[in-house]
């Protein structure tokens, strides 16, 4: 049986659902030893800034019963360095490159990011990291205001013909909410979700145990809360939802495809496994095949509920 | 960079809590240099979740050696695995020591605790050098692998935090004793052990004109570079333990 596996990002079409997440994928070149990337739906980079970052101080993770803290801070070479050393070895990877990108002190940043790339044919979209809890200093987080999320997006849809992906934060009442607010705006897509705020103590020390006090969960430990708030936004909107939290093999990533996710992204599974997205990528097969379903597509969103 | 699953030749409780493991991983084994580490999973589930990083202590034929202390539930799992039992271990991993032999120097090996590991596989390269160890402990029980580094001719001494044998205090302490008691023109130091023990060394070092190489230890999340999670301070900036290290110049670090 003939199986399609491609999948619509707005105008983007990806061979398949599977691709890596932000932040867990460096920018490809740490994973080439242990698979060809091109087999990949896309490759989302790790966040990219205007200007360079150093990021937060160490210990920058801790391991959580089946999950991961972090506190990285968005350590990234900058825009420009990124552009001259970075992407010329994305460039040749294969697969669709989605650049994702984030504002420190203002949003205003994300224009100049946004209008710089919008520049360079290769990238197939770009992301709005307006959801990473790892930034000092600042109070909220655009992703947990509909309004703030709304101006964020509707910047960049004026300066770029490329496909957005709005990334959204867990840390909010309603998830849906937000996830309009940015469809109204203009965004293609929405991925969803980024990490969990939280901490972690050494009872011996008293110490936090990550630098930063409190980061970002992730793996196994938030999948429940993800494939939650896929679906609570799956009944919100239109635009396609990439869905993320804890994925590590097919079955978790085929959760959140019936919760009503078009795409999926590994993540902290990279760490542990190089080859996990491949894996799935191969297992989403077999289920299909095994329950004779032609198109993942007629898969989405089918929750028995 | 191998991802392979291994098989597991041997895995015996050496003493107290410290076991050695043995496993089949003949690609890793022919790249792999002293320094340099592979990172085990030590179980199929979630717990752990991550995959734990170790020294390569030793390399025999198609066999890679990890030295390791019962110190939580992830070793607490990896000491009740099985020989012929697989273990998916990726490696190796980073930058290891830069063996020094032109001018053939005094090459100093200082291990503080589970460090010795690394240095057994270091002494291994500079058998034709002539080699002096310094192994720390916090008592003798502690004391690990005094009969390999003979073996390999080394000269080995020993200290322990409780004075149960050998020079009491740190082996920092034992470093400065050392080197003030005899002129080391030529020395290359060559250390892995806890962070502030690598600090003195390094601070000792750079005060007798003597070049460090430091292991340093991070919590890893991925071991390949790209978590950027295990980042440590130099004077560059920050970089990764795992990929620019482990092994760095003592003074390049800002401590």
């Amino acid at each position: 049986m003939q199986i399609k596996l491609s999948v619509n990002i707005g105008r983007l079409k990806l061979k398949n659902p599977v691709m890596v997440a932000s932040g867990t994928f460096g920018y490809a070149r740490e994973f080439t030893d242990f698979f060809n990337p091109k087999e990949l739906g896309a490759i989302v980079t790790k966040t990219i800034t205007l200007k360079p970052r150093q990021g937060n101080p160490a210990p920058r993770t801790c391991e959580t019963p089946a999950g991961l803290l972090n506190s990285i801070g968005l350590e990234n070479p900058g825009l420009e360095v990124f552009i001259r050393e970075k992407l010329p070895l994305l460039k040749k990877m294969g697969a669709p490159i989605i650049i994702s990108i984030a504002s420190e002190d203002d949003p205003e940043e994300f224009i100049k990011l946004a209008g710089r790339l919008d520049k360079i044919k290769e990238i197939a979209a770009i992301e709005l990291n307006i959801s990473c809890p790892n930034i000092q200093g600042r109070a909220h987080l655009i992703s947990q205001d509909p309004e703030a999320t709304y101006l964020a997006v509707n910047k960049v849809r004026r300066v770029t013909q490329k496909v957005i992906i709005t990334k959204l934060s867990p840390n909010v009442t309603d998830i849906a909410e937000i996830a309009q607010a940015a469809e109204k705006a203009g965004t293609d897509a929405v991925a969803l979700i980024n990490t969990i705020t939280g901490m972690s103590i050494d009872v011996k020390t008293r110490k936090p145990r990550i630098a930063s006090v409190t980061g970002g969960l992730s793996g196994p430990a938030v999948r429940p809360v993800a494939v939650r708030m896929v679906r609570d936004v799956y009944k919100k909107i239109k635009i396609p939802i990439i869905g993320m939290g804890g994925i590590i093999d097919a079955s978790s990533a085929l959760e959140f495809i019936i919760a009503g996710a078009a795409a999926v992204s590994v993540g902290t599974a990279n760490f542990i496994n190089p080859k996990a997205s491949v894996d799935i990528i191969k297992g989403i097969k077999d289920y299909l095949l095994k329950n004779k379903i032609k198109d993942i597509n007629s898969l989405i969103g089918t929750l028995k509920a | 960079m191998l991802q392979i699953k291994t098989k597991i030749t041997y895995n015996k409780k050496i003493k107290g809590s410290y076991f050695r493991i043995a496993l089949k991983a003949p690609g890793i084994a022919v790249k792999a240099l002293p320094g340099q580490f592979i990172n085990i999973k030590v179980s199929d589930s979630c717990e752990p979740l991550l995959r734990r990083p170790f020294g390569v202590h030793r390399v025999k034929k198609d066999d890679i050696e990890a030295l390791y202390e019962v110190v939580g539930p992830a070793t607490q799992i990896l000491s009740q695995r099985k020989p012929g039992e697989y273990l998916d271990v990726i490696g190796p991993l980073g930058n290891g020591f830069t063996p020094v032999i032109k001018n053939k120097p005094l090459n100093i090996l200082i291990a503080g605790g589970m460090g010795v590991a690394p240095l057994v596989f270091l002494a291994e390269k500079l058998k034709k050098s002539k080699n002096v160890v310094l192994i720390g402990a916090k008592t003798k029980e502690q004391i690990m692998c005094e009969k390999e580094f003979k073996d390999l001719g080394c000269e080995v001494k020993v200290a322990t935090d409780d004075g149960s044998t050998g020079f009491k205090g740190y082996v920092s302490g034992f470093l400065e004793e050392v080197l003030s008691g005899a002129h080391y023109p030529k020395s290359v130091v060559y250390a892995c052990g806890p962070r502030p023990m690598l600090k003195e060394i390094s601070r000792i070092s750079k005060k007798y004109n003597i070049s460090a190489q430091v292991s340093l230890e991070e919590h890893m999340a991925c071991g390949v570079g790209a978590c950027l999670g295990c980042v440590t301070n130099t004077r560059s900036g920050f970089k990764r333990v795992c990929k620019e290290g482990p092994v760095f110049n003592g003074d390049e670090i800002i401590w």
